[in-house]
């Protein structure tokens, strides 16, 4: 199955947690996460920002809960990073 | 993470850790001013009872108590609706689960707890003198001017602590809270 390496999200989120406290949230849910936390805009409540995750096999759904968790939202999926292996061999002769 | 945490983490991103800070020290100056005028009217009064002045000082600390839990309860989760339904607009998106919607709905019990237990702690305090009057930690003292001398401490130690958070010299900020302490009394005395 598809593996997911990298992950890069546009997000909105509120200054309060700041970028540390999401960062940390996320980095938590797995040992192998690598997270990258870059605001981009910061509006009078809230604030846009640029998330790139790493790690051996992401899983977005919680990700997803995790920004919800902590008030924020995701915008776009704006690029990823996929690992494939196949589950079958290639048939003979194809 | 522990309650604790949790709820640290809650008045983190609610910012109200200073309303928390500042409910402690307003609603506890409250208590021990009152406890100094309830005790200063009773010694100019001639003294009573130890039994007596400690029922009519947990009656008005239980009051104070109570009464501090549910003003700040009331007006905390008012503020912490309107704040969460102002995120909400800005984020477009309902926030009830998030952390937000849980600090809305627990830190109006935090504050409200500091903001009962602070007057309701520190008269217990400044009565344990009375309390104890009649027990083997006696003072050798006048229990009545016990209670008010332990008033007066803990009254400079709520105006030192304002200091440290303000970062002044605690030292000043302890006398001039016992200053205002000492014109109460001086008032009570005057009309006594």
């Amino acid at each position: 199955m598809p593996a997911v390496k990298r992950i890069l999200l546009d997000i909105l989120k509120p200054h309060h947690p700041n970028a540390l406290d999401l960062a940390q949230a996320i980095a938590a849910l797995r040992a192998d996460y690598r997270v990258s936390l870059k605001v981009t805009a910061v509006d009078e409540k809230t604030e846009s920002a640029e998330l790139v995750v790493e790690g051996d096999a992401i899983e977005f759904d919680g990700i997803k809960e995790a920004i919800a968790s902590m008030g924020g939202t995701i915008h776009s999926v704006d690029g990823v990073e996929v690992s494939g292996s196949p589950t079958e061999p290639p048939a003979k002769g194809s | 993470m522990n309650w604790m945490r949790r709820i640290g983490f809650l008045l983190s991103i609610t910012q109200s850790h200073g309303i928390a800070r500042r409910y402690f020290v307003v609603n506890g100056f409250d208590g021990a001013l009152t406890m100094l005028g309830m005790l200063t009217g009773f010694y100019v009064s001639g003294g009573v009872r130890p039994e007596l002045a400690v029922s009519a000082c947990l009656g008005a600390a239980i009051a104070l108590g109570v009464s501090g839990v549910s003003s700040a309860y009331l007006s905390e989760a008012a503020e912490r609706q309107k704040a969460l339904r102002e995120l909400e607009e800005a984020m477009m998106s309902r926030l009830d689960e998030s952390a937000h919607g849980e600090a809305a709905r627990l830190v109006p019990f935090a504050v409200a707890l500091v903001n009962g237990l602070s007057p309701l702690l520190v008269s217990l305090i400044i009565i344990a003198p009375l309390g104890l009057a009649h027990t083997r930690y006696a003072l050798t003292v006048d229990p009545l001017l016990g209670a008010i001398a332990t008033a007066f401490g803990v009254i400079f130690l709520l105006g030192a602590f304002l200091g440290h958070v303000s970062r002044a010299q605690w030292i000043w900020t302890g006398l001039r809270a016992v200053l205002i302490a000492a014109l109460t009394s001086l008032v009570i005395f005057a009309i006594g």
